[in-house]
């Protein structure tokens, strides 16, 4: 079956989005990352969805899932990337993905994953909802 | 007046990825900004997703109006499932009958220009979405 990849970097895992995701890759996503987690002993999860032209109620549910299953598993996830005319569209679908946090580019995401590690907050960090 | 017209089926999941593909060339073809093809696009995708979950499958049907000078693309919907049987209920953000957020109908309609919904229990439904340009 189709799945998207997941790479490893020291304690953080991450992921790319580069798809155009159907409903059942975007569930077996959630699931491999969540698994991964506790296999990799991650700390943090870095999802990149700048490929990503939509994100409809389906993949936001998605995020936060994998956020919040994350968190449970005591890893940090920040979904980086997003394009402006998606955050415009997610606000008007009325999706704010509460417990999401998102950070611009893959390096600003980095950076909070590593603060958030250091128990510090990083200064770019933003918190939606 | 209809000047191009795409039928698609929406039996599966992937039917939904097709109709969002095709939804965003032709938003392309008749010069949407990329917001506005972004939220058509969102829009053909909830209510796709709504056709094969809901409604038990259907088909799409993506068309290029034209109205003296100015262009739009309307998508319409349609399946033969069991209808909404409160459809003030349905359009409410939050409610779902499935496992859903429940913004698919009423975030769909605040992401376009016009909005139509007819249902009728036992026959069917069918959304109708248009964006004009400008």
């Amino acid at each position: 079956m189709e799945r998207i990849p997941i790479l490893k970097m020291g304690s953080f895992l991450l992921v790319t989005i580069q798809v155009d995701m159907h409903d059942q890759l975007a569930l077996a996503l959630q699931d491999d990352l969540t698994s991964r987690v506790v296999s990799d002993r991650a700390t943090g999860v870095l999802i990149d969805i700048s490929a990503l032209d939509i994100v409809d109620s389906f993949i936001g549910r998605m995020l936060g899932n994998i956020a919040g299953m994350a968190r449970i598993l005591d890893a940090e996830t920040i979904v980086v990337g997003m394009r402006p005319s998606v955050a415009i569209t997610l606000v008007e679908l009325g999706l704010s993905l509460p417990g999401i946090r998102t950070a611009l580019n893959v390096d600003r995401g980095m950076e909070l994953l590593r603060s958030a590690r250091n128990g510090e907050t990083g200064d770019d960090g933003r918190q939606i909802g | 007046m209809v000047v191009k017209s795409v039928e698609l089926p929406l039996r599966a999941q992937e039917d939904v990825v097709v109709v969002r593909q095709n939804a965003r060339s032709l938003a392309v073809e008749i010069g949407l900004t990329i917001v506005d093809q972004t939220k058509i696009v969102t829009a053909a995708s909830e209510l796709a997703r709504n056709t094969v979950i809901h409604g038990g499958g259907g088909k799409a049907i993506l068309e290029i109006l034209k109205d003296g000078p100015r262009q739009g693309l309307r998508l319409v919907f349609e399946d033969t499932g069991p209808g909404i049987s409160d459809l003030e209920r349905a359009m409410q953000d939050g409610y779902t009958t499935g496992t859903g957020l429940g913004l698919g109908l009423g975030g769909s309609k605040r992401l376009c220009s016009e909005f139509t919904i007819e249902s009728k229990v036992g026959v069917g439904t069918r959304v109708t979405i248009t964006r004009w340009k400008g």
